[in-house]
């Protein structure tokens, strides 16, 4: 690894924090309110690929288990990870790798649409399907009430996917970072 | 500067930080297979004990609970109209033990002190390739960036507002990415500048075979 590489990893950590600066969105037809930060996922696998985005997560996530308040209303800490909704800030990490790798193979044929498909399947999907299980478990309720409870977020996740495949398709064609 | 941190010089502050992450994980594990009413009530007067040693203010600790009561409350509900109550008040005392415990880690452990513990607990790891040094630097330069990143997106934010652009949520990525990518070769330059080897080379006694 370059240090050009570390300095991408450290810095879409580094970006992954400074969007909660960002005060949540609301959107039409959406009930809950957006939290801009989860998109850092999305950007860092489109745009450094499995390796550097699921490592730049990585950091990020264990820079909050160290107590920075690095998440959306400056919260941080062990606490964060090991509480009820922890299973959705460690999935980041799996997350973003899933994003990666299906940007990384299909590097060539990349378009906005499949970009947008490849953001829900490693955003979205991997997401839930870690972070539901885990509200389940910590809270003792039943996954199809844990799955209820989460499902008014989906919609807003959705529309991170578009707003990060849009982004990421003009750094891919201004300034690729992954030669495949 | 950016931290949890309430410093202190009570033993809690004083216990090692690597004793009491492991306490951490320890526990963590522990209050799913030890459950019960009594002994959570047990924990709590313990951890009440610890928290009055450390002498931390209750608006910091309540601040870092804050999100997490909101969600004990439905939890506690679903449990009272599910299943039964005294299961839903053993769930939410078994978290609120959980949480309790590492807040007080939080608040009473310096931030490079835990860096410090992460990056000793990365140095086994360097059979499988994973380079500690590498670790710790980049551990250090997101810490770095963190309040410069925090910056330009504020910038971005203001500048965006005052075109009517703040509720977009590309009009405030894009300029916030270009400037990321900007800086990054900016920023690898000037480590390198400074005599940074990603790659150092290993001393002749040092080197196996």
């Amino acid at each position: 690894m370059t240090t050009r590489d570390m300095v991408f990893v450290a810095l879409f950590a580094a970006l992954t924090a400074a969007c909660a600066v960002f005060p949540p969105f609301q959107a039409p037809l959406v009930p809950a309110p957006i939290i801009v930060q989860n998109i850092g996922v999305m950007l860092a696998g489109s745009i450094l690929g499995a390796r550097r985005g699921a490592l730049s997560l990585l950091l990020f996530v264990a820079l909050v288990a160290a107590g920075l308040p690095l998440l959306t209303g400056w919260k941080g800490g062990f606490g964060a990870i090991l509480g009820p909704t922890g299973g959705f800030i460690l999935s980041w990490i799996p997350a973003a790798f899933v994003v990666g790798w299906l940007v990384e193979r299909y590097w060539r044929r990349l378009n906005f649409w499949n970009l947008l498909l490849f953001n829900v399947i490693g955003g979205v999907i991997v997401v839930y399907v870690i972070g539901i299980p885990w509200l389940a478990q910590v809270a003792g309720m039943e996954l199809g009430k844990a799955v209820a409870g989460s499902a008014i977020f989906i919609p807003g996740d959705v529309v991170k996917a578009v707003v990060a495949a849009a982004v990421a398709m003009i750094v891919k064609r201004s300034y690729p970072l992954i030669r495949a | 500067m950016l931290s949890l941190y309430v410093p202190g010089d009570s033993f809690v502050h004083r216990a090692p930080a690597a004793a009491k992450l492991a306490i951490l994980v320890i526990c963590g594990a522990a209050l799913f297979v030890v459950s019960g009413i009594p002994v959570h009530a047990a924990e709590l007067a313990l951890l009440a004990g610890l928290f009055h040693a450390a002498r931390l203010p209750w608006r910091d600790t309540f601040r870092q609970l804050r999100t997490a009561l909101i969600f004990l409350v439905p939890i506690f509900l679903f449990h009272v109209f599910v299943t039964d109550w005294t299961l839903g008040l053993e769930t939410v005392l078994r978290i609120l033990v959980l949480l309790l415990l590492a807040v007080l880690v939080t608040l009473t452990t310096r931030t490079t002190d835990m860096i410090d513990v992460l990056e000793a607990a990365v140095r086994p790891l360097r059979h499988v390739g994973v380079n500690p040094s590498k670790t710790g630097m980049m551990l250090s330069m997101v810490i770095r960036f963190i309040p410069m990143m925090m910056r330009e997106a504020q910038e971005v934010l203001e500048a965006q507002r005052a075109r009517g652009l703040d509720r977009n949520a590309i009009a405030l990525l894009m300029p916030l990415l270009i400037k990321t990518l900007k800086m990054a070769d900016d920023l690898s330059e000037a480590i390198e500048a400074r005599g940074y080897d990603p790659e150092p080379v290993v001393p002749v006694w040092r080197r196996k075979g």
